[in-house]
């Protein structure tokens, strides 16, 4: 990313933008008091307003109208996420059609693919019943039991695979209601965050979302970087790469998750992603990877199959950046994904300074996600600090951040660089080693505990 | 008033981090329904667990067997698996988190349990045993490979090196 390019990202939001957001934070105050007692309150009605014009409009308007007075069926719910989340991609879009712009890089439309089967309609009602509950209550209202309430709910889809991604969101949701429970005690409410969270899940309850993979893909591999998602019972890891062969070299994303528990982080992380020895080995001993028949999503992520994949050349991800990375050809976004936390474009950055947790480049300068550096990895804020170049992640969160991948940087007048995945197959810093050691084999005393425990 | 970014932020952190401990005394640690709560595995008996919590507040503190026996090392003070939960929950959550959810004054010598002046109390241990056995169903739960857009909500949060 060049310094002219930063410059073009930064200047200023993009139109609309600014009176979008300051809707979707009326509605998202409204949900933190609850609508089961919205009074006076008018932020429905104005969230119901915006989407006047588009298919959405009369829809939202109704169900606006109808929970003013009392009227909070699952429907009218489901209507305002789905009003609210449409507000949402419209900014999500006008964010990314100005990187794509800035980058010069070219967007593959989006094509609808076939649906997924709806999958176990009771266990979707369960779900859409517990998140009627909490935006009756609001989060104020949010309290131990309220919380609870959602246990029976979280175990059946976690036995339900269809569902894993609502599993794990709900799962995740209801973890940070819990341990801030009772939540009319707190000063301070993420507020955007947990309004996210809670129309994202009820859209997924409704069924959106579930696709079949769209085709294969056969190439060659190239990592750029990889990120770690985790909260306290799932961790994954996605791999942002650029596939070569058929239509020319293009962005792709594969993720391998896995369910785990809080006490489980940091670099024990890779443990529970055994299953995928060549994407680990290709992470760790930076290679690329020749894939065979690779079942593809519609958004250009790869439904990762070990199996399909050889870890192959060394393939250095610095080198992938410079040389492959400005002609690589990004994949379209599903349309329930739009929404501005998706946004994670590679980028390459050389040359620049850090001052304050801001790279600074030919006078422009941009924040460093600092807080984005994965407790798995070798990355510090130190590191990043004394870097030159950078592969990292365009995101957009309130403001444009990057967020680093890997780093080449100096360090007592020697180079270094360090890479989100290099400790894939186990840490390579002896320090790291030796405080791993100290807490022992957490994955094994866990699974010995459950062998004992679980089947009595 | 001018809002903080936070309120207006989607990915940010709401859990405190944890830290990682060793598991083995005590595999499950949480707080949570008014309780610092916990298994602690038994010293003689593999297949046996103790359930102990304190709670807040109160400072009552209880513990039992998973079958609901009254523990025997257990009189007016706090039994050594009550200690033993209280320490590992230090490591775990950091003695300031700790402290705050159980409303204790803990003086200089760091000492939790000594700055707690509850009494034996009955406490749900069946409740709480049952939470573990769901923590440790997660190990059992297979991995996927379909992509899970939602966890870009999710960070792994940078831990203090
Ligand atoms: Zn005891």
């Amino acid at each position: 990313m060049l310094a002219v390019q930063l410059g073009e990202l930064l200047d200023g939001a993009p139109e609309g933008v600014g009176a979008a957001l300051d809707v979707i934070a009326g509605f998202d105050e409204a949900l933190a008091r609850g609508l089961g007692r919205l009074g006076e309150d008018g932020s429905l009605q104005a969230l119901a307003g915006a989407l006047a014009g588009s298919p959405l409009g009369p829809v939202a308007a109704e169900a606006a109208e109808k929970i003013a007075i009392g009227g909070l069926g699952d429907e009218r719910l489901t209507a305002m996420a789905a009003g609210r989340s449409a507000v949402f991609g419209a900014v999500h879009d006008a964010l990314l059609a100005r990187l794509d712009g800035a980058l010069g890089r070219e967007r593959i439309a989006w094509e609808d693919g076939p649906a997924g089967e709806p999958a176990a309609a009771n266990l979707l009602s369960g779900c859409r019943s517990w998140l009627g509950e909490l935006a009756i209550a609001g989060w104020r209202g949010v309290d131990h039991d309220l919380v609870s309430a959602s246990d029976p709910v979280v175990e059946a889809l976690l036995a339900e695979p269809r569902l894993r991604r609502l599993a794990v969101l709900l799962d995740g949701f209801a973890a940070e209601l819990r341990a801030s429970s009772p939540v009319a005690t707190m000063e301070r409410l993420p507020v955007r965050r947990w309004a996210d969270l809670w129309a994202r899940a009820l859209l997924l309850a409704r069924g959106a979302g579930s696709t079949v993979p769209a085709g294969t893909v056969s190439g060659r591999l190239l990592i750029l970087g990889a990120e770690v998602h985790e909260h306290a019972t799932a961790v994954q890891v996605r791999v942002h790469g650029i596939l070569e062969g058929g239509d020319g070299p293009r962005l792709v994303r594969a993720g391998v998750a896995a369910a785990k528990v809080d006490t489980i982080t940091g670099p024990a992380v890779w443990n529970l992603l055994g299953d995928h020895p060549a994407l680990l080995a290709a992470l760790a001993e930076h290679r690329g990877l020749d894939v065979q028949d690779m079942p593809v999503a519609g958004g250009g992520d790869l439904v990762w199959d070990d199996g399909r994949a050889n870890a192959g050349e060394p393939a250095d991800p610095f080198a992938t950046a410079r040389v492959r990375l400005a002609e690589a050809s990004a994949p379209a976004v599903p349309p329930l994904e739009r929404h501005p936390v998706r946004i994670a474009e590679p980028v390459l950055l050389e040359g620049y300074t850090v001052k304050d947790g801001k790279l600074e480049l030919d006078g422009h300068s941009i924040e460093l996600d600092l807080d984005r550096l994965p407790p798995s990895g070798p990355l510090t804020p130190q590191l990043v600090a004394a870097s030159t170049s950078c592969i990292g992640l365009v995101r957009w969160d309130d403001r444009w951040r990057v967020q680093p991948l890997a780093v080449q940087a100096t360090v007592r007048k020697k180079p270094v660089e360090a890479h989100n995945g290099d400790w894939a197959q186990g840490p390579t810093d002896p320090k790291v080693v030796k405080a791993e050691a100290r807490s022992g084999d957490v994955v094994a005393v866990l699974r010995e505990r459950a062998g004992r425990l679980l089947r009595k | 008033m001018e809002k903080a970014p936070w309120e207006r932020s989607s990915a940010v952190r709401v859990v405190p981090p944890v830290q990682p401990r060793k598991l083995a005394k005590v595999p499950f640690v949480e707080l949570a329904d008014g309780r610092l709560r916990g298994v602690v595995s038994s010293g003689s008996d593999m297949a046996r667990v103790y359930v102990s919590s304190f709670e807040a507040g109160s400072h009552d503190f209880g513990c039992s067997t998973n079958n609901n026996r009254p523990c025997g090392g257990l009189s007016g003070y706090p039994c050594k698996h009550l200690h033993a939960l209280a320490d590992e929950a230090v490591k775990q959550y950091g003695l300031d988190r700790v402290a705050r959810y159980l409303r204790v004054e803990v003086g200089e010598d760091g000492d939790l349990v000594g700055a707690m002046g509850g009494s034996r109390a009955k406490a749900p241990a069946a409740a709480v045993f049952s939470r573990f056995l769901r923590h440790l169903s997660y190990l059992e739960v297979p991995g996927t490979a379909e992509p899970l857009p939602e966890m870009d909500w999710f960070p792994a949060f940078g831990a203090v090196r």
